[in-house]
């Protein structure tokens, strides 16, 4: 369990101290996927960076499995270290070395021999798929090949924390996904904690359980991801769900008409022709205004407005939707 | 001053000098620079690691009075031109070879001053290790020791024979100019029997030969460092 409480970290600027954390408190249990999620500049790198010590926050603590992490020093800070992997956007893997030795490095590290290195190093490619490139240099891999190559350097030492410091984030979508699919493979096989840092949402939509949202070095809204995905309350949050920005609605033009609020909280995708059904058994006229849904696994999340055009009928088509467990409805007026 | 060395007369009497000296001369330039240059690189190369690993920010930082310390006599030994030292570093050169005369003891001097010419370019080839592979090594929990031995110097191999080819030629140079101060080799060649004694042709053969080397020197460091260097080849 990673248990960070009132995490500050100052960086020494040009005027003075630079906060790039400011009282972070995040509790991580053992085998989850905890995405981190923020614009660029709002902390990420920092936070992961303090729970695996390679930097000092300046206030608070970061405890993981009952050791605060920023009391362990040379020694006992290496071996922590070795329970807690990395991977990063830029890959880094040694240029100047094939993949097998690639994936030996943490293995000599941990004081295997050469041999037993070398067996592991292969069983190691083959869970990525890399077998075949054992004896290929990473310059002449795709990134997505290289970013297998480092993830199976990572779990090379059995890690209990994965952490992955926008590792997506120089891959196309597809290659990017089909990483995240792998992270999420090694994660329910091994069942470590990995920890996602991203600044899009689709990498946390994808595979992540719980979120925290970072702006300016503070979490502004955490908890789990339907929940926050779908009602996001903290402006970062809205910022993060709604990229294209708020939706902002012209005024109604007839005086009648009601705009409506339809959250979809995971409703399952087989009754989300609920709209139209709304329609027909209530006989409500109902156009969309705007939406912004997703689907994670096969439940969808965001939000839609409907405008109606009586508004004598938006009690009623407000009562219909609410009936429904995973939706929430509510009257609202021009800006949403 | 050249225009004696266009006479058939010249050139005979040249190769009555050059017949027995010349050979001897290469091999005495080039061990004097091939051991120069080893025991340069192995004072130099720790020497190089220490001002990248002990930065503030480096890998092990060290004191920063000695950062400073280091790196002011760095550059004092650096400063001083190369028949200068020679001349200061004769009574250390006694105490070690017991002579200042002859090949061996010109090593001493070249060592001298090439070390610190040796550790500003281990220093700027290791400068150039990403610091992202840095930090990937430390997160996973390798010392100082291991990142210098498993990361730092594998990854700037190729930089590291660039440079060092740089400093081979350098101290090659050095070498020849030693034959004024009583070293030997194709500089003693070129200065003591050819332009001391106006034999311009034997003095133009001993250049020559040192342009020969320098070439041959550069042409097999490059070829090493791309041949050593994975990023760039297919199908390796
Ligand atoms: N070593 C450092 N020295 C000074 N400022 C830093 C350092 N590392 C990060 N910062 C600053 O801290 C803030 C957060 O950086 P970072 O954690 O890298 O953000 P993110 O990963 O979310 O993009 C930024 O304003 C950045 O400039
Ligand atoms: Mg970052």
């Amino acid at each position: 369990m990673i248990e960070i409480s009132h995490l500050s970290k100052n960086f020494p600027g040009e005027e003075g101290e630079v906060p790039a954390l400011r009282d972070v408190s995040l509790t991580i249990p053992d085998g989850d996927v905890y995405g981190i999620i923020g614009m660029s500049g709002a902390g990420k790198s920092t936070l992961v960076r303090c729970i695996n010590g390679l930097e000092r926050p300046t206030a608070g603590t970061n405890v993981v499995d009952g050791c605060d992490v920023s009391l362990l020093r040379g020694r006992a800070l290496r071996a922590y270290r070795r329970q807690v992997s990395m991977i990063f956007q830029g890959f880094h893997l040694l240029m100047q070395k094939n993949c097998l030795q690639n994936v030996c490095f943490p293995l000599r590290l941990a004081g295997l021999d050469r041999r037993a290195a070398i067996e592991r190093g292969m069983e190691l490619l083959d869970t990525v798929g890399l077998a075949d490139k054992a004896h290929v240099y990473p310059a002449q891999l795709s990134g997505g090949q290289q970013q297998r190559v480092a993830i199976a350097r990572a779990i090379a030492t059995e890690p209990k924390i994965l952490l992955c410091d926008e590792a997506t984030s120089a891959l196309d979508p597809t290659t990017a996904s089909s990483i995240l699919r792998l992270i999420r493979e090694i994660q329910e096989k091994h069942n470590i904690t990995v920890i996602i840092i991203t600044h899009r949402m689709s990498d946390v939509e994808h595979i992540c359980r719980h979120v925290a949202i970072l702006d300016g070095g503070a979490v502004a809204e955490e908890g789990e991801v339907a929940e926050i995905f779908s009602r996001p309350r903290s402006d970062a949050a809205r910022r993060l769900v709604f990229p294209q920005g708020e939706v902002v609605l012209p005024p109604l033009a007839d005086t009648d008409a009601r705009y409506i609020r339809v959250v979809f909280n995971g409703v399952s995708a087989t009754s989300a022709p609920l709209i139209a059904r709304m329609v027909k058994e209530r006989d409500i006229v109902a156009s969309i205004a705007a939406a912004d849904t997703r689907s994670i696994g096969d439940r969808v999340y965001g939000s839609m407005i409907l405008c109606v055009g009586d508004g004598r009928l938006a009690a009623s088509a407000v009562e219909y939707l609410n009936a429904h467990p995973e939706v929430h409805a509510e009257e609202v007026t021009a800006r949403v | 001053m050249f225009e004696n060395i266009f006479t058939a007369e010249a050139w005979r009497e040249a190769w009555r000098i050059l017949r027995p000296t010349l050979l001897s001369g290469i091999w005495e330039t080039l061990y004097v620079t091939l051991l120069s240059t080893a025991l340069a690189i192995v004072i130099g190369l720790p020497l190089g690691v220490l001002l990248v690993t002990g930065r503030p920010g480096g890998v092990r930082p060290l004191p920063r009075a000695l950062m400073r310390f280091l790196n002011a006599l760095i550059n004092l030994l650096r400063s001083i031109p190369f028949l200068i030292l020679m001349i200061v570093v004769f009574p250390l050169t006694r105490l070690i070879v017991g002579t200042v005369i002859g090949t061996a003891a010109t090593v001493v001097p070249l060592v001298i001053a090439a070390f610190p010419f040796v550790a500003r370019l281990v220093e700027s080839s290791l400068s150039e290790v990403s610091p992202g592979q840095i930090e990937m090594a430390q997160s996973m929990g390798a010392s100082p020791f291991r990142i210098v031995i498993g990361v730092m110097l594998p990854e700037s191999v190729p930089s590291l024979i660039s440079n060092l080819t740089i400093a081979l030629t350098t101290i090659l140079g050095y070498t020849a100019m030693s034959g004024v101060l009583g070293g030997g080799g194709l500089g003693k060649i070129a200065i003591s029997y050819g332009y001391y004694r106006y034999k311009y042709a034997v003095m133009l053969v001993a250049v020559v030969c040192l342009i020969l080397l320098v070439e041959l020197f550069q042409l097999i460091g490059t070829r090493l460092a791309s041949a050593c260097d994975k990023r760039q080849k297919k199908n390796g």
